[in-house]
């Protein structure tokens, strides 16, 4: 064949498929040629980089907000800081002035008081009235009940907190004051008056939904035969509760106790809204409250944050070491199994 | 299954038992509703209904009796702000959860059961109590009044409950799934994308929704790192109308606005509680 024929020929559909495979094959060519020393880099270290893109941001968040400040609490313990933020080291002092503090012990005492009463009333007891009853009905009505007590703890806290305060109100037309007087019981104005009894009834409330699942999840991993066999001794339902499903959920309802103990212990939220430590002279202050008060509010024009952090420190180190010994005890090694996989 | 009938076969008994459990906790919630349409009320019974209050804040300007200088923001900025506060927590915690948690499933690395044991440590451990010493780091890295603050800080402290979640998906999605795509030539990262997320849609959804209903609640962060008006989430204005020199104002526009915050919690209350159940159990214990 002769070049002029192939200029007189026809262009043809064919050609420009030809045209545009080898142009297409020299874009791959070229970009491969450019991209293999990357690939090489990616192919050697690849799957270390690919582990360390993936973990790098969660452990930034962890070490920024974590670990600094878990060190930060404790050096500022040792300062006397105020919002000036300067580091001016005074040793021990705040320590001693904990240990000095007139208002400590009553501080401490309502810690106690009303950790291991919301506990035991509500944490606990309430979870598992509200998680045993809603075993034995039908379940469609049990998982709605179970669902309502949900509601206290994902309602915001500040509406929770405002709810309580108006059914609280000192007057005849307060909710709380209305349903007790159809009752015959004279109204009083319960913030002023009994203070605890709505802390503990607002943080109690939020509070049992926790157990009510850890309960619930655990008595229905209870096999069927087990009830069997004890209807057939004729068991009541009384009789069943105790022998059967108490004894069944020991190792849950002491994961309860533990885990609660630490979150009622240091959260402050529901009594800083409710009473704010209040009516009166630290009535309903609790530890954490109180460090927070000393830290931001400024009594007098001061703002302590270096005695905030000391006192912080304390629920820290409390913090801390029950968390290691859940770690241990309730054995979360356990779950920590390696991957099976390996990529 | 029902596995015994309180006292035998009568309903009756059951239902009393069901209503003395739930009205503790419901009845609030019908009262805050009732006072946001009532002229006034006494215990539960409404004197008279009217739309009033509703119709008071829907420029979003809150009237103040007895003040003049004094103003609260406006509502839909209020809204907003919580609104941005929410969706970035829960975007980040999300992306960075799972993230972590896929790494944590499937590669083997040096220092990944010191990670996990740090993450299960944390998980436990009570963040609130460094509140003090987050309050120093914000205002250090200039993060002290604003919204972007508050978002990191919350992140963070939701990131070990998150991982942990989407830890365990991962766990789930069986290794012979993605190996079965590797070998019909998907990519890792197809595989990845086509295969694995999928099947970790559960937990992502669960992140999410507890990221967002955890930022849209967030009281105590907020109150402590933000101080301009400006950047007011709800939470912050529905305790103002509790405490402090202005906080009184009408209780029915008070209910309208604590309403109008309660609507995507009563939201995925109603739509999402398969996820808020499974968040609860392995979640903080909360107060």
């Amino acid at each position: 064949m002769s070049g002029d024929s192939l200029w007189q020929r026809e262009i043809t559909f064919e050609d420009i498929q030809r045209v545009f495979s080898t142009l297409k094959k020299g874009v791959i060519h070229l970009l491969r040629g450019l991209l293999s020393p990357l690939k090489k880099v990616i192919d050697k270290f690849g799957y270390k980089l690919a582990i360390y893109l993936f973990i790098v941001p969660s452990m930034g968040f962890i070490t920024i907000f974590y670990i600094i400040p878990f060190i930060l609490t404790f050096l500022i313990g040792f300062t006397s800081m105020d919002f000036t933020f300067e580091w001016n080291w005074i040793g021990v002092q705040n320590f001693i002035r904990i240990l000095n503090d007139r208002f400590a012990p009553k501080i401490m005492n309502n810690t106690l008081f009303y950790v291991f009463t919301t506990l035991t009333l509500f944490n606990v007891g309430m979870a598992l009235v509200v998680s045993i009853v809603t075993n034995h009905i039908p379940d469609y009505i049990g998982s709605v009940v179970r669902g309502i007590w949900l509601l206290p703890r994902i309602t915001p806290s500040t509406v929770y907190a405002l709810l309580w305060l108006w059914a609280a109100r000192g007057d005849n037309t307060a909710l709380l004051n209305w349903f007790l007087g159809l009752m015959g019981i004279p109204p009083q104005n319960w913030i002023l008056d009994n203070p605890w009894v709505i802390v503990i009834i607002v943080n109690g409330f939020v509070g049992t939904s926790f157990g009510m699942i850890v309960f619930t999840a655990a008595l229905k991993s209870i096999p069927e035969d087990y009830y069997r066999a004890a209807k057939v001794d004729g068991a009541s339902t009384l009789d069943i509760i105790r022998y059967v499903e108490l004894p069944m959920i020991k190792w849950p309802l002491l994961f309860v106790t533990a885990y609660q103990t630490l979150s009622l212990l240091t959260s402050f939220e529901y009594i800083l809204i409710l009473t704010d430590g209040g009516p009166g002279l630290y009535t309903t202050e609790v530890w954490s409250l109180y460090s927070y008060h000393v830290a931001f509010r400024a009594y007098g024009g001061v703002t302590e944050i270096g005695y905030g952090a000391a006192l912080a420190t304390v629920l820290v180190v409390i913090g801390i070491i029950m968390s290691l010994i859940y770690w241990r005890v309730f054995k979360f090694r356990e779950m920590m199994v390696e991957p099976k996989i390996e990529v | 299954m029902d596995r015994l009938n309180i006292g035998g076969r009568t309903g009756l008994l059951t239902a009393l038992v069901v209503i003395t459990l739930v009205i503790p906790v419901v009845i609030l919630y019908f009262y805050l509703g009732l006072i946001s349409i009532s002229t006034d009320m006494d215990g539960v019974v409404p004197e008279g209904f009217t739309l009033e209050h509703w119709m008071e804040i829907i420029d979003g300007e809150i009237p103040i009796a007895g003040a003049t200088l004094y103003k609260y923001p406006n509502i839909y900025l209020v809204a907003l702000n919580t609104f941005i506060l929410a969706v970035l927590v829960a975007g980040l915690e999300v992306v960075i959860s799972s993230l972590a948690g896929y790494s944590l499933s499937r590669f083997r690395f040096r220092g990944r059961s010191a990670i996990l044991t740090l993450i299960l440590i944390l998980h436990a451990f009570p963040g609130i109590t460094l509140l003090i010493a987050l309050f120093f780091v914000l205002n250090q890295l200039g993060l002290y009044n604003s919204l972007i603050g508050v978002v990191l800080v919350k992140v963070a402290l939701d990131l070990p409950l998150g991982i942990w979640i989407m830890k365990g998906f991962f766990d789930g999605v069986s290794w012979d799934m993605e190996m079965s795509a590797l070998v019909d030539g998907c990519t890792r990262l197809g595989a990845w994308w086509r295969v694995v997320m999928p099947n970790v849609r559960n937990g992502l959804m669960a992140v999410l929704i507890f990221g967002f209903l955890s930022g849209w609640a967030e009281f105590i962060y907020a109150q402590t790192f933000i101080a301009d008006q400006r950047f007011w989430t709800f939470s912050m204005l529905v305790y103002a109308f509790t405490t402090g020199e202005y906080s009184y104002i009408n209780p029915g526009i008070t209910a309208a606005i604590a309403l109008l915050y309660m609507i995507p919690v009563i939201l995925f209350f109603l739509f999402a509680q398969k996820y808020l159940l499974r968040i609860q159990l392995i979640g903080k214990g909360g107060a």
